[in-house]
């Protein structure tokens, strides 16, 4: 068994959300919260309850998280948009401190939460290499040794000496990776940053992670990429509300991961609705098999109608994917609500779509008509597929071609005699 | 015992960073005058335009006196330690906030921010130490063996600008009205400081309302007295020479250096929240 590199044992990190609505609150705030402060403990202290806990101003981004990282392992850590995972990443790399429990490092510590940090426009991709290395940590004879190969990694050669303001974005990107990817720590944070450049420089990317994995190294990954986390982390624990939800081999925790995002994926809305139509309540219930995703829309009707009920579906970069419709497309499939509340369940081919999360937005209009109600990227929905039998692998959303997989029909391949 | 133990520890982390504050000073020199047709010229025409105008208000039109020197090369002396000074706590308050992104996305000690905002105008100032040569062969004067202490008061100016950039720096992160403050701080701490007039003119003490105020001496808590009076007599040979005044303008300088520290210390645990 080796020896345990990261320990984290009991962490908690509070953010008074109060505060950071106002992202800058001004003195004459802070004066007038301070003079208010006293008054308000005096307040809690008569009501009886002083638990900061109860109180909706705090967050409790992690709550009493505990665990431990060993040398050489490959941890992913995955969870919902706002289930702590990048407060924990910066906790670890003590960007911030947690409010409570302790964080012990052992070893030179790296953190990527993202790539180029530091890069400053004006200066060459020379000047940024060298800059970029000082601020990850790097030290400048290291740099300089592993100079050629970051060019040549980021394939830049021509440009060393071009200020990156006139750099493509996709040569920016590669050798902000570039750079990031020659780092040599004991121990990598990394946050996403697989996301970048074209599909050939992400194979690139994921190979290079895969060597750094091999030289004995400690990885911890946090990423969307499903796909990704099982092939490189050897473990994984699931963050939910701040807190441990699951901890185990990658596969299993991913799986427990997709099912539970998939079944949990509900929305609520509390009032004041419109008046006609309104959507109340939604829920995704299932991830059904890996062809279709079943919908529960709630509509509060405020008379008998005929509306039509509208998906807009995005990737979770917030890229369009597509749209879906009940009544726009074909009249005779338009919703008919009663007065009060209506269910409507219906299911959405997933077939064509990539791996990946994906957001949708719901829209009650008349078509062509009028607009009743409108509610933006309200549930999210996860497509994950195992390769079929015999084939090589599975279209990701996160590779950049795109969330949709097409059709290719019709193929004919025949012998060519000698002439063209 | 333990606080000493966490000073050890810093100075430690701080020196294995050294290379990063080198590269993040280097960055923004190298960036400084990017895009300008002048360049590095503005770092020589800002003190002398100054001086100009000083000349013919100050010097001309109000007859300040100048410690019996020509105005011009007496006050572009006192402006040029005045600009570092002044370059230096600008660039060190609002350096935490224009590295946001670094400071919210990669750790290393934060302190070099503020560090690296006073050590980038000293490139100004190399630039203004020049035109300083220039002008004393202009007016022939030749410094005295005093020269050798001008860089301590130099370097006195570089405490003071951290001691007050790191408070600065770490309010303005939290406070924006911080940096709004600023220019009307600078402009007042330069009329509290012997930049268009010589320390001499402040008398030695007044009677206000029946209590003698020992005015030159409090009027030497202003650590920019005792640097601006001192380089003018280390370079020029004029003015009061280190005495008294120097001597609290340093503690005055420690003073604001260590609770600077400690204040910085405190708030840069939580910076990346906060900012």
């Amino acid at each position: 068994m080796s020896e345990s590199v990261i320990q984290v044992e009991g962490v908690s990190k509070i953010y008074h959300i109060g505060a950071r609505l106002r992202r800058f609150p001004s003195l004459r705030d802070r004066i007038m919260e301070g003079l208010a402060a006293p008054l308000n403990h005096l307040r809690r202290f008569a009501s009886g309850r002083d638990n900061r806990e109860d109180d909706d101003t705090v967050l409790w981004a992690l709550k009493d998280v505990s665990f431990e990282v060993r040398r050489g392992e490959v941890l992913g850590l995955i969870g919902m948009n706002g289930a702590g995972k990048s407060t924990l990443l910066k906790v670890l790399s003590k960007i911030t401190e947690p409010t409570g429990g302790r964080v012990r490092v052992r070893g030179r510590l790296a953190s990527l939460l993202e790539i180029g940090t530091g890069f400053h426009p004006e200066l060459t991709g020379r000047e940024n290499i060298y800059l970029n290395g000082a601020i990850l940590g790097m030290k400048r004879a290291e740099v300089a040794r592993k100079f050629d190969e970051i060019v040549a990694f980021a394939e830049i050669e021509r440009f060393v000496d071009t200020p990156v303001k006139r750099y493509s974005s996709g040569m920016y990107m590669r050798l902000a990776f570039s750079v990031a990817a020659h780092l040599d720590p004991e121990i990598l944070l990394v946050d996403e940053v697989l996301a970048v450049g074209d599909s050939r420089f992400q194979k690139k990317c994921l190979g290079k992670m895969g060597d750094v994995q091999k030289t004995g190294r400690t990885i911890v990954f946090v990423s969307h990429n499903m796909s990704a986390v099982q092939a490189l982390c050897g473990r994984a624990l699931l963050l939910r509300a701040g807190r441990i939800a699951l901890s185990g081999p990658s596969d299993s925790v991913v799986t427990a991961y997709l099912a539970e995002s998939a079944g949990r994926a509900r929305f609520e809305r509390t009032g004041p609705f419109p008046k006609r139509v309104a959507i109340v309540a939604a829920r995704v219930t299932s991830t059904d098999g890996s062809d279709a995703v079943v919908f529960r829309v709630f509509l509060r009707s405020d008379a008998r109608r005929h509306c039509s009920l509208d998906l807009r579906i995005l990737d979770i970069r917030g890229t369009p994917v597509g749209f879906a419709s009940l009544g726009t497309f074909e009249p005779d499939q338009m919703v008919h609500v009663m007065p009060g509340e209506n269910e409507v369940q219906f299911s959405l081919v997933v077939e064509r779509l990539g791996v990946g999360d994906y957001l949708v937005s719901l829209d009650v209009t008349h078509p062509g008509v009028e607009y009743f109600d409108r509610v933006e990227n309200c549930l999210s929905f996860s497509v994950a597929r195992p390769p079929r039998d015999g084939a090589i692998r599975v279209l990701e959303q996160a590779w950049g071609y795109g969330a949709v997989q097409l059709s290719l029909r019709g193929a004919q391949v025949r012998r060519c005699q000698n002439e063209k | 015992m333990r606080r000493w133990s966490w000073l050890s520890l810093d100075l430690r982390e701080l020196w294995s960073h050294r290379e990063l504050l080198y590269f993040l000073t280097w960055r923004e020199i190298r960036i400084r005058y990017a895009q300008t047709i002048l360049g590095a010229m503005w770092a020589v025409l800002q003190p002398l335009l100054n001086t100009i105008v000083f000349t013919i208000f100050f010097g001309q039109l109000a007859g300040i006196p100048s410690d019996g020197l020509p105005y011009p090369i007496w006050s572009y002396c006192g402006l040029l330690p005045w600009m570092y000074f002044a370059q230096s706590l600008h660039m060190a308050t609002n350096s935490l906030v224009a590295n946001q992104n670094l400071i919210t996305k990669v750790y290393f000690p934060r302190i070099l921010v503020p560090m690296s905002g006073v050590f980038v105008p000293l490139a100004d100032m190399a630039f203004g130490l020049l035109v300083l040569i220039g002008m004393m062969v202009r007016y022939s004067i030749a410094p005295g063996t005093a020269l050798i202490y001008a860089p301590l008061f130099l370097l006195l100016a570089l405490s003071l600008a951290l001691a007050v950039g790191l408070w600065l720096s770490a309010l303005n992160a939290m406070y924006r009205d911080v940096r709004h403050t600023l220019p009307f701080l600078v402009q007042f701490w330069m009329f509290v400081s012997p930049v268009v007039y010589p320390a001499s003119q402040v008398p030695l003490s007044k009677i206000v309302w029946g209590v003698e105020l020992p005015l030159r001496g409090l009027y030497g808590l202003n650590p920019m007295v005792g640097v601006i009076e001192g380089f003018r007599w280390a370079v020029l040979g004029t003015g009061l020479g280190p005495g008294i005044a120097l001597w609290t303008s340093v503690a005055t300088t420690l003073l604001l250096l260590i609770g600077g520290s400690l204040y910085f210390h405190r708030t840069e645990r939580t910076l990346a929240d906060t900012i």
